[in-house]
């Protein structure tokens, strides 16, 4: 077995966000100036112009990419040989991400009361479990204008494979130049309710420009992002050939009633980062 | 590009020339807050008692990452501006001159632009290190509570945005 700390857990999250409140994802930067090079849409092209002059600035300056600088969430894949050590977990990132968020936005508050805790704390931190004797780290900070254009849809089996593909591009469509495009959208196909939502946001952290390892997702991810990349939506919505730098589909198993489909769109700025942490025997 | 250079608070004869995809550098005063301010500022005017004026403003939807020592403000691009659709209308018609935020706009608001010869601009969403640039001065005027949703009164310099809907009540963007 293997001791890991969930401080040392902690504190790299914080150096994490640090580094990914400034920086965008590399493959993302480089769709951004790919789509930026093909535009013909005057107004597209502007924004898109102006889109990489940020990343470039944020990162050389070291300035937040975006003022929505998010909700923090965390994928944690625990192997099964390793031992958490110290604090609970929730309550050792909760105290490093408040720490990280010093000079970054304070988003997060009471869905009641709408106070505002002032730490931007508590952290969505999701664990499961797997082989081996490293703690991987999956790391998003997650802004809401796009977030808020997200959804769910729970389908009968009878309307199928085509209306979840209608449902995914109408949600994009739908969403429009809300959630800063060109979006990223992560899809979640089967499972349950909550597993459908949570593959569709695991999904965006998959690199632009990689393929699915299954076929047919693979194929299905192509079909659908190019028929995203027809709605003219274009950079702000302002028109123009990149309305999705990127679509990326996970899927489960489901039940023989019905047909989950979830879509999380992503802004252009993706900010997020991946990386594992070793123990010691 | 060539961008249309403007100073606020804005004039409504200059407005009267702009045009949807016109590209504009504004400079001067303007006003800043988003969803719990224009709330708050609801409920003052709901009790009579309107918690401040912004009669010939134009208010950018944004809420602020903390300034770090020795600027003026952090990270600051705009917000989506439908969840403000509401309070629009009423706004403009009571002497509000320019909105400046993201997103498309209800049609009630695009008539209350028209109605009123005023024009929302977009901002250019994530781009919040260009922005926080753009801005020379910075404080709050109310609603400190609020943290990054106070009110707060800005001045920027050649401030980059797109004029998205007109005051003929054309609009950007397209269904």
């Amino acid at each position: 077995m293997v001791k890991i700390s969930t401080q040392t857990i902690a504190e790299e999250i914080a150096k994490g966000i640090d580094k990914i409140s400034c920086e965008v994802e590399d493959s993302c930067y480089a769709a951004l100036s790919h789509a930026l090079e093909i535009e013909d849409n005057k107004t597209s092209k502007f924004a898109l112009s102006v889109m990489k002059e940020n990343f470039d600035i944020a990162k050389k300056e070291h300035r937040p990419v975006c003022q929505d600088t998010g909700m923090v969430v965390i994928f944690l894949e625990i192997g099964k040989d390793v031992i958490l050590t110290g604090e609970l977990l929730q309550d050792a990132v909760d105290k490093e991400v408040a720490k990280a968020y010093t000079y970054l936005r304070k988003s997060v508050l009471d869905p009641v009361s709408r106070v505002n805790t002032r730490t931007n704390t508590p952290s969505v931190i999701h664990t499961s479990y797997v082989e081996g004797n490293k703690v991987k780290v999956q790391l998003m900070l997650k802004g809401f204008g796009s977030e808020n254009m997200s959804k769910v849809y729970l389908l009968n089996p009878a309307q199928g494979l085509e209306e979840a593909k209608r449902l995914i591009v109408e949600t994009v469509k739908v969403a429009a130049s809300n959630p800063c495009p060109p979006v990223i959208v992560g899809v979640g196909l089967g499972g349950t309710l909550e597993k459908c939502a949570l593959m569709s946001k695991h999904a965006l952290f998959r690199k632009i420009g990689s393929n699915n390892p299954d076929p047919t997702l693979d194929a299905l991810e192509k079909e659908l992002l190019e028929k995203i990349n027809t709605l003219n939506i274009g950079a702000q919505g302002f028109g123009g050939k990149t309305s999705a730098l990127g679509l990326f589909i996970e899927s489960y198993p489901t039940h023989i009633s019905s047909l989950p489909v979830s879509v999380n769109i992503l802004c252009h700025c993706s900010r997020c980062t991946e990386f594992e942490i070793g123990g010691e025997e | 590009m060539d961008a249309i250079k403007l100073s606020l608070p804005l004039d409504k004869k200059d407005l009267a020339k702009l045009h949807v995809g016109d590209m504009v550098k504004l400079t001067g005063p303007m006003l800043v807050f988003r969803d719990a301010g224009h709330k708050r500022l609801f409920e003052s005017i709901k009790a009579g008692n309107q918690a401040f004026e912004y009669k010939g403003e134009t208010i950018y939807f944004m809420g602020p990452c903390p300034a770090k020592e020795g600027e003026v403000i952090g990270s600051a691009g705009p917000t989506t501006s439908c969840r403000m659709d509401k309070y629009t209308p009423f706004m403009l018609d009571n002497g509000l001159a320019g909105q400046i935020g993201k997103g498309k706009r209800s049609q009630d608001c695009i008539d209350a632009f028209k109605r009123n010869g005023c024009v929302y601009f977009a901002a250019i969403g994530g781009a919040g290190a260009i922005y926080q640039k753009c801005i020379k001065s910075a404080k709050v005027l109310t609603f400190d509570d609020l943290g990054p949703e106070a009110i707060r009164r800005i001045e920027v310099e050649d401030f980059p945005v797109v004029v998205a809907i007109d005051s003929f009540g054309e609009t950007i963007y397209k269904d």
